[in-house]
């Protein structure tokens, strides 16, 4: 099995989920290349062929011209897989080179089974197996399902890659994220409310329990979306990542990218009314009921 | 102008699922349907473009799927979508992200459309890939996951969202298809006018075959509960008493972490 591993960098960064591409290798095992178009200053630590380009000259992230200069390292490596993170960078790119060849492309993979990889769906409720049936296949990974592994003291060997025109999405400039100044990272309780909490107005139930706690409220992106809280207070991989010592989700279903932002919590208490809800997964106590009649009872509770 | 948006009507995500005969996909008969979350965002987007341009815009809403589907049609041209694009098609559900292109693109490729809108991904599958697909097979230029989005002069203007919520600005010339992420705009909700409207409007259907569908590239081969068992407690039952017993372990939980005990 060959396997031609996708590199990230963006900002001046080589991306910490190169480790998680290493460690997906790891567990296939097989011949591993890699392709990164990054930084001389930051290469991967990695033993193998990195086909690579200097973003220095190549600018910010353009798709038709990464698009080109990977499908040369594609054509040098004659890979059987082609893998990606499930990111900005992964879900944007990948699709394109899945095109460009005509061949399979498995989103968000979370591990393997037989000849197949499994990936989740229905929100995180679900899984498939899903098999390639061309090869080479693409892959994306989602994040966190695979190891870290951070080889050290190894270097890549280089192999240039090189690819000419214009850029046809012209950048503009960045913008840093916009918590508007609200920290969550240091909160201890953090009590988080998700669509399930239903309006604006009854975000004070949720709201209320915190303030009985001493704790912060966060919430899920629907509920920022909506403008029922404040940007600053979403939690997830568009969000804060938080790792408070009790975490109580209200009415939050618990998809992978809010998990994201809140695994490393202590003590999670769910307060749903689905009790298949994928935040089960990570919840220490799940609560079965309907956070309008329960939430007052409880933070009525608190109080005395 | 021409603009397509591609919508999908996908179940409740607070169903329970079960697998359908063959172990593909989740059996349909006791859920129920509405729109994807992300495709509103797309059809709000392609909506205000119209209106922008004092209404000149045809507004094309195409979904794939069984008879049900037309309800999100509907439920499009409600909101201001012009006519609608039926690919009809009983087992869509089986069908890989690639067929979908494949028709999506097939038929777009006789429209001649300037601005593709999509949602970034359905809420059932999570693939993210059939708009740049569509893109890709029609080679036009594809953004995606965009939080923003404006139309001057033939060229958009797109915020990308990065991860932890940083975003890239970029700017392109038209044609162009836009992958919509969740809190792009703030979708209308239907009007009772907007609705009356819509039963007049035009939908076409098609078959996949006139679209042009192709072979799978990919295999299913199971389909299973994720979370087979809670990882914790599950409580159900009265809830004044539940109440008593959870606000028990918050305060637990609160005053071990007040005295600095582990987390
Ligand atoms: C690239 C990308 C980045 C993203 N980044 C983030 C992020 O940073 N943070 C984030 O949160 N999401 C993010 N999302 C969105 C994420 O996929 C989910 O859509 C979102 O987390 C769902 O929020 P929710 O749980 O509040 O809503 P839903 O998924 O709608 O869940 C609502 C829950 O409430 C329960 N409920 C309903 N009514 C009641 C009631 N009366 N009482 C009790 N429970 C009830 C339901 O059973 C359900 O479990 C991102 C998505 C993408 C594609």
């Amino acid at each position: 099995m060959k396997v031609l591993l996708v590199a990230e960098y963006r900002q001046g960064r080589l991306a910490e989920s190169t480790s998680e591409l290493l460690g997906f290798a790891d567990a296939l095992g097989g011949d591993v290349s890699m392709a990164l178009v990054g930084s001389p200053d930051q290469l991967p630590g990695f033993d193998g062929r990195l086909h690579f380009a200097d973003a220095g000259i190549y600018g910010e992230y353009d798709s038709e011209l990464h698009k080109r200069l990977l499908l040369q390292a594609v054509e040098a490596e004659t890979p059987d897989l082609i893998v990606f993170m499930h990111s900005s960078y992964g879900w944007d790119l990948a699709p394109r080179i899945s095109a460009a060849l005509g061949v399979a492309l498995l989103s968000g993979v979370a591990g393997m089974d037989g000849d197949g990889f499994t990936t989740r769906c229905c929100n995180g409720k679900m899984r498939r197996t899903v098999t390639a049936m061309t090869s080479p296949a693409v892959l994306t990974l989602l994040p966190g399902a695979f190891p870290s592994v951070q080889p050290e003291g190894v270097s890549p060997e280089l192999h240039p890659m090189a690819a000419s025109g214009v850029p046809v999405v012209e950048f503009i400039r960045y913008e840093p994220p916009s918590t508007g100044g609200i920290d969550l990272t240091r909160s201890d309780v953090i009590v988080c409310a998700g669509r399930g909490v239903g309006s604006r107005e009854k975000v004070g139930l949720v709201r209320a329990l915190a303030d009985a706690l001493g704790g912060e409220v966060g919430a899920t992106r629907p509920v920022v979306d909506a403008g029922w809280l404040e940007h600053g207070r979403q939690i997830g991989s568009t969000g804060q990542s938080v790792s408070p010592g009790l975490y109580v989700a209200c009415g939050v279903s618990g998809a992978i990218q809010h998990l994201a932002g809140m695994k490393g919590s202590g003590f999670v208490i769910a307060l749903n009314t689905d009790r298949d809800a994928p935040i089960v997964e990570v919840a220490d106590l799940l609560v079965v009921a309907d956070l309008e009649e329960f939430l007052p009872l409880l933070t009525a509770k608190l109080g005395s | 102008m021409n603009i397509l948006v591609c919508i999908k009507q996908v179940p409740d995500m607070e169903a329970s699922f079960v697998p359908n005969r063959g172990g593909t996909w989740f059996d349909e008969t006791a859920l129920s349907f509405r729109m994807n979350d992300y495709d509103e965002f797309a059809i709000e987007a392609a909506v205000r473009i119209k209106e922008q341009l004092g209404g000149t815009p045809e507004v094309t809403a195409l979904s794939i799927g069984p008879g049900r589907v037309v309800e999100v049609i509907r439920k499009a041209m409600a909101m201001g979508c012009d006519r609608g694009v039926h690919l009809r098609d009983e087992e869509a559900a089986s069908l890989d992200p690639w067929q979908i292109a494949s028709m999506i693109s097939g038929y777009a490729s006789t429209g001649g459309f300037d601005l593709i809108f999509t949602g970034m991904q359905s809420v059932d599958r999570g693939s993210a890939q059939v708009g740049v697909l569509v893109a890709e097979r029609l080679a036009i230029a594809c953004v995606t996951t965009a939080v923003g989005f404006s139309y001057m002069a033939g060229r958009a203007t797109v915020e990308r969202e990065l991860e932890g919520g940083a975003k890239v600005v970029v700017s392109c010339a038209l044609p162009l298809l836009v992958t919509c992420q969740l809190g792009l705009n703030t979708p209308r909700y239907p009007t009772l006018p907007g609705i009356l409207r819509a039963k007049k409007k035009e939908i076409v259907e098609l078959s996949p075959g006139q679209a042009g569908m192709e072979k799978p590239l990919t295999r299913v081969s199971g389909f299973s509960h994720h979370v087979s068992r809670p990882s914790g407690v599950v409580l159900e039952g009265r809830l004044d008493e539940l109440a008593g017993r959870v606000a028990a372990v918050l305060r637990e939980k609160r005053d071990a972490i007040r005295r600095g005990g582990v987390r």
